[in-house]
């Protein structure tokens, strides 16, 4: 270990110069740490709230009639996919609703509710008021309750396109966080969509989420395969959102390219570093070589400063990174409190690159190791 | 005889722009437990000489055999091997390393082989600054002391590992006549006490006369061969 001793030893008593470059190499990495961690959050933040509060995948019926027959089979194939985190058939049609003289267009979508839960994220989504809990109560958005001036237990009436009219209690309000929803959704019992068009014990749509979001066009298409049903028609919201897709694709590359600048610098810094050290400590390894110590370990001396210098920078980098994205999220934040984006801490991203900054710099320790090779004790004892 | 260093036939030639061959023809052997000095003036190929002889540089015909070991086909490794076990050298510069105090570059040569120092090497580098006098700077830094202190150390580095040959080039070079005077019975007493072999690279009269043996060089041969009494 003594190669291990020199070079601490040799980066401890050149203080300035190695305060310098780790200085230098925790803002590289830092800055990676910021712009990686927010731009993943960015795109996390993104999709969630695109795709968060609906379906990842909808099938509906493919044929002219807009239920689905034998729908239970679907369910239990879907059930068997290892990739489906919930699922919930939905019964859905429209109506609309009373107000002065004019009637406003709105859709009611009958669902079991914990399984709606599970995709809707609706119990979070209640602000006032509970779920529904009888046959003839309903969920009315935030615009919605608005625009009717609606308080829990008031009544609704509901006009029906074949005729006649419908009476529900609104058991409670809630906010998704999209206005056109808020507006025109209605939600209720399974059954009581079902009763209400006269869709007997069919169902209009099975929807679910799957555990990983980016998998869904791949999960989507496996159910294609198994279920093999021309009367039906799977989506997935990939295909639905095809130049969200592009967009957030571009951001990563774009991320990725400064990552690789920034590490590229890092190397670049520390390497140039290294290579002036073996310059002004050429006597002292001179004079090692010619008491005995080998190429390797000579050059050893050079891969360990690197490693020493990567360790502590990209550590210390790493707790700026994080401060860093902690105090834009706190200083951009809106008035309430809440961040602009949702900070979603990716630790394997932190661990792989926290790795990368540390194997990289012990790799620019190469080229000074290289050149200390070269290095020849009578050269340096002659040059003195 | 033969001696613990053998030179036969060895010739060195620098290859440039005009070949320059600095040692011609040269035989020497040196004897185990004898004090040597090379003199000559300056280019006329005595560093040269000792650099071959340490393995630090190579002939470019002629074969190099130390403590028996014919070392013109070892590899740098191999080099490095026996300059660490078998050599110690003593410049005119001391080359101490400034990131450690006296004692750690006294350490040196035995750490590049083990580990960590055993008791026993510790006690020898503890004799080694009181026979040389430097016992009360061990725990300074090497820049922090006087020119003839550094020189010392790097004189007690070249002992840690109890060589058998020590090679020194110019050793006094730089110090007062004083300082001088001590280095050299410093030497004379190390090779009283260990029976190390002494080859000492010097223009100066006053440090070749504490020696043995006087051999001189001019322009790349051997012109005198002086045995003292």
């Amino acid at each position: 270990m003594l190669a291990f001793k020199i070079a601490l030893r040799f980066l401890t008593h050149g203080r300035s110069q190695s305060i310098l470059i780790l200085v230098g190499i925790a803002i590289a990495i830092s800055i990676q740490i910021f712009v990686g961690l927010l731009i993943d959050s960015l795109q996390r933040t993104i999709v969630d709230r695109t795709i968060g509060n609906s379906p990842h995948i909808t099938i509906s019926s493919a044929t002219d009639v807009s239920t689905i027959r034998r729908w239970q089979q679907i369910v239990s194939e879907v059930e068997n996919n290892k990739q489906v985190k919930a699922f919930s058939p939905s019964a859905t049609g429209n109506a609309f609703v009373e107000k002065d003289n004019s009637n406003l267009p709105v859709l009611v979508r009958g669902f079991p509710f914990s399984a709606a839960d599970q995709i809707y994220n609706i119990g979070d989504a209640i602000y006032d008021g509970t779920e529904y809990s009888s046959r003839r109560e309903v969920l009315i958005g935030h615009e919605l309750r608005k625009e009717l001036e609606l308080e829990v237990g008031d009544k609704l009436i509901l006009s029906l396109p074949r005729g006649g009219k419908v009476t529900l209690t609104v058991s409670g309000f809630y906010d998704l966080g999209v206005a056109s929803i808020n507006k025109s959704w209605l939600f209720t019992y399974l059954g009581t969509a079902q009763e209400i068009f006269d869709f007997g014990d069919r169902v209009t749509s099975i929807e679910m989420a799957v555990k990983d979001v980016f998998q869904a066009d791949a999960v989507a298409g496996q159910l294609e395969k198994t279920l093999n049903n021309n009367d039906i028609v799977i989506e997935n919201w990939k295909d639905q959102n095809e130049e969200l897709l592009s967009g957030l694709e571009g951001q990563k590359i774009s991320s990725a390219i400064i990552q690789i600048v920034i590490i590229a610098s890092v190397v670049i810094a520390i390497a140039s570093v290294l290579a002036i050290s073996v310059l002004q400590k050429s006597p002292e390894i001179g004079i090692l070589k010619a008491m005995g110590i080998n190429d390797f370990n000579a050059s050893l001396i050079f891969i360990y400063e690197g490693f020493l210098l990567g360790l502590v920078g990209s550590l210390a980098g790493l707790g700026l990174g994080i401060g860093l994205l902690y105090a834009f999220l706190t200083f951009t934040a809106s008035p309430e409190g809440a961040p602009i984006v949702d900070l979603y801490f990716n630790y394997g991203f932190v661990v792989r690159s926290w790795l990368i900054a540390l194997i990289a710099a012990t790799l620019a320790g190469v080229i000074p190791a290289r050149k200390s090779l070269k290095l020849n004790p009578i050269d340096v004892i002659r040059g003195r | 005889m033969s001696g613990i260093i053998e030179l036969t036939q060895l010739n060195k030639i620098y290859r440039g722009a005009v070949d320059v061959q600095v040692l011609f023809d040269i035989n020497l052997s040196l004897a185990a437990g004898t004090c040597n000095s090379i003199m000559g003036a300056s280019g006329s190929g005595k560093t040269t000489l000792l650099n071959i002889m340490g393995t630090l540089d190579v002939p470019t015909s002629g074969d190099v055999i130390i403590d028996g070991k014919l070392v013109n086909n070892m590899t740098n490794n191999q080099l490095a091997r026996l300059r660490n076990e078998t050599i110690g050298f003593v410049f005119q510069f001391h080359h101490l390393l400034p990131e450690f105090t006296a004692l750690e570059n006294v350490l040196m040569p035995y750490l590049i082989k083990r580990r960590r120092p055993s008791r026993e090497v510790i006690n020898r580098a503890d004799e080694l600054f009181d026979m040389l006098e430097i016992a009360n700077v061990k725990h300074s830094p090497a820049t922090k002391m006087s020119g003839g202190q550094q020189q010392r150390t790097a004189i007690a580095r070249a002992l840690i590992n109890n060589p058998k040959i020590i090679l020194t080039d110019e050793p006094t070079g730089n110090l007062d006549s004083e300082t001088t005077q001590k280095i050299c019975k410093g030497f004379r007493e190390i090779n009283r006490r260990y029976g190390t072999t002494f080859i000492v690279v010097t223009h100066d009269y006053r440090v070749a006369e504490h020696t043995d043996r006087i051999v001189e060089i001019r322009d790349g041969r051997i012109i005198a061969d002086k045995t003292s009494g």
